[in-house]
């Protein structure tokens, strides 16, 4: 049985993104684990991610999983969400400046906080909620969801990679952000699948059947 | 395109049951907070608020169990409040599946807590529920106050000044109520609620009074809410969700279809 890990480094709703898994590939076994080996020996990797940028590049070096989430996302069909994106980059501008996992180079921007939409009225901060987003490319992941499918965000930070070929997606909010990612066996994206409903379900599931080309 | 306008329901559990009665006929077991939740997911809720309403501790428990059931078959946002009083409370409804909690009483009491709570588990985790209540008189300039115990104790403390200084605190979301509206279904105190939204920077969910669909527009554009809460329209199938959300978008509001 192909075997699902959830990167476990005591960062967010592991929970929700097991569950959500489980849900659209019930013929897969997925499990939440901050074991190298289980991580090495997985089939697809999820890297999900909530919280400080400080407190999670603290919590993988403590638990000894940088090399292991880096080889994954070298190797095997892998799956960054939120924050399990957000460190894929060199940099982290939260936290007054974070050195991150640096496998794509690029920093994470705030959104500042005098954000104005169109009409100049004003932008909370974090962006909570469900957004449109636009996919960029044509992806296995992107199968079966319509364009401009509202998806949930949660977050304050976005990233702005420097390779613009990475981009699959793209979202509005006073700017027009990076939304989404993808790079050979990597996929990763900004919104909360795991909480994103029937599309959100469907990326998920989509990632569950792709073989990372 | 922009972010969508959130419709949330929110569900009164007690001892694990849903409370306030709910009225739908194509449901088995309408006192199931799970059944009550799926209900509303395929309706197309944005997100869903549980409020435990348990009077002991000790039958806080169950609903632990409540949130990791809807979590394995529902898969929008779920909010928990009522009894989060420590890190260990938020830290227990976070693992179970729920992805917010909000935090009432505590926060007046301990306004350190929610500092301490945003920083360990990041402030999109960390609502802060403020019941406000006008105190100012008629002809005056407009002044609410903070109440506690169902809106029964007044704290002295300014509405305003308190949702600016829980936003500093690290409250990711204010869910505020009136508490001169709840239940009256007579709509959202407007003035209040775009006089909140318009101190902080983070998004404002308003609540408590909410009759009819025209409720939840005006809860939008004039009181200037990121979402909108509601619990007896939707309990008594007076409207649907669906519904709630195809008359906001009738009124220029952007919403989830």
């Amino acid at each position: 049985m192909a075997q699902i890990v959830v990167v476990d480094y005591g960062m967010g709703n592991l929970r929700s993104v097991a569950k959500a898994v489980e849900h659209v590939a019930p013929d897969q076994s997925v499990i939440i684990s901050s074991d190298a080996n289980e991580i090495a020996n997985a089939d697809r990797v999820v890297f999900p991610g909530q919280g400080a940028a400080r407190d999670c590049m603290r919590e993988l070096e403590d638990r000894e999983l940088t090399q292991v989430v880096l080889n994954a996302a070298k190797e095997k069909p892998f799956l960054g969400i939120c924050m399990g994106m957000q460190v894929l980059l060199n940099h982290s501008e939260e936290n007054e400046g974070i050195e991150c996992l640096g496998l794509y180079a690029g920093n994470v921007r705030f959104f500042g906080n005098d954000l104005k939409d169109e009409q100049n009225e004003k932008l909370k901060i974090p962006h909570m909620g469900w957004n449109n987003v636009d996919q960029t490319i044509d992806h296995p992941l992107w199968q079966n969801i319509n364009n401009n499918s509202r998806f949930y965000f949660v977050h304050s930070y976005y990233i702005d990679p420097e390779d613009k070929s990475l981009v699959a997606a793209t979202c509005d909010y006073g700017i027009n952000f990076v939304s989404a990612i993808a790079k050979d066996n990597v996929f990763a994206v900004q919104c909360h699948p795991e909480k994103s409903a029937q599309d959100g379900l469907q990326l998920l599931k989509n990632f569950t059947l792709w073989n990372g080309a | 395109m922009s972010l969508a306008k959130r419709i949330i329901p929110c569900l009164d559990v007690k001892n694990g049951r849903v409370v306030k009665g709910v009225q739908f006929v194509d449901i088995r077991d309408a006192g199931d907070p799970v059944e009550v939740a799926r209900r509303y997911d395929r309706e197309g809720a944005d997100e869903i608020t549980f409020l435990d309403i348990t009077a002991s501790s000790d039958d806080r428990e169950t609903i632990v169990h409540v949130v990791e059931k809807v979590a394995e078959q529902v898969f929008i946002p779920l909010t928990v409040g009522g009894g989060i009083r420590e890190v260990k409370d938020v830290r227990r409804m976070l693992n179970a599946g729920a992805d917010k909690v909000a935090i009432n009483t505590a926060a007046v009491f301990n306004p350190e807590f929610v500092k301490e709570a945003s920083e360990r588990v990041g402030s999109q985790c960390i609502v802060v529920a403020i019941d406000a209540k006008k105190v100012s008189a008629d002809g005056e300039k407009n002044r609410w106050e903070i109440f506690t115990h169902g809106g029964r104790k007044p704290t002295g403390i300014d509405a305003i000044e308190w949702a600016v200084k829980m936003a500093d605190f690290g409250a990711g979301e204010i869910l505020l109520t009136s508490m001169d509206r709840d239940g009256t279904k007579i709509g959202f105190d407007l003035e209040l609620t775009a006089a909140i939204s318009d101190a902080v920077n983070v998004p404002v969910i308003a609540s408590g009074g909410v009759g009819n669909l025209d409720h939840l527009v005006d809860g939008v554009t004039k009181g200037k809410a990121d979402a909108v809460l509601a619990a007896s329209i939707f309990h008594f199938a007076e409207y649907s969700v669906e519904e709630a959300k195809r008359h906001m978008a009738s009124k220029g509001i952007e919403v989830r279809l």
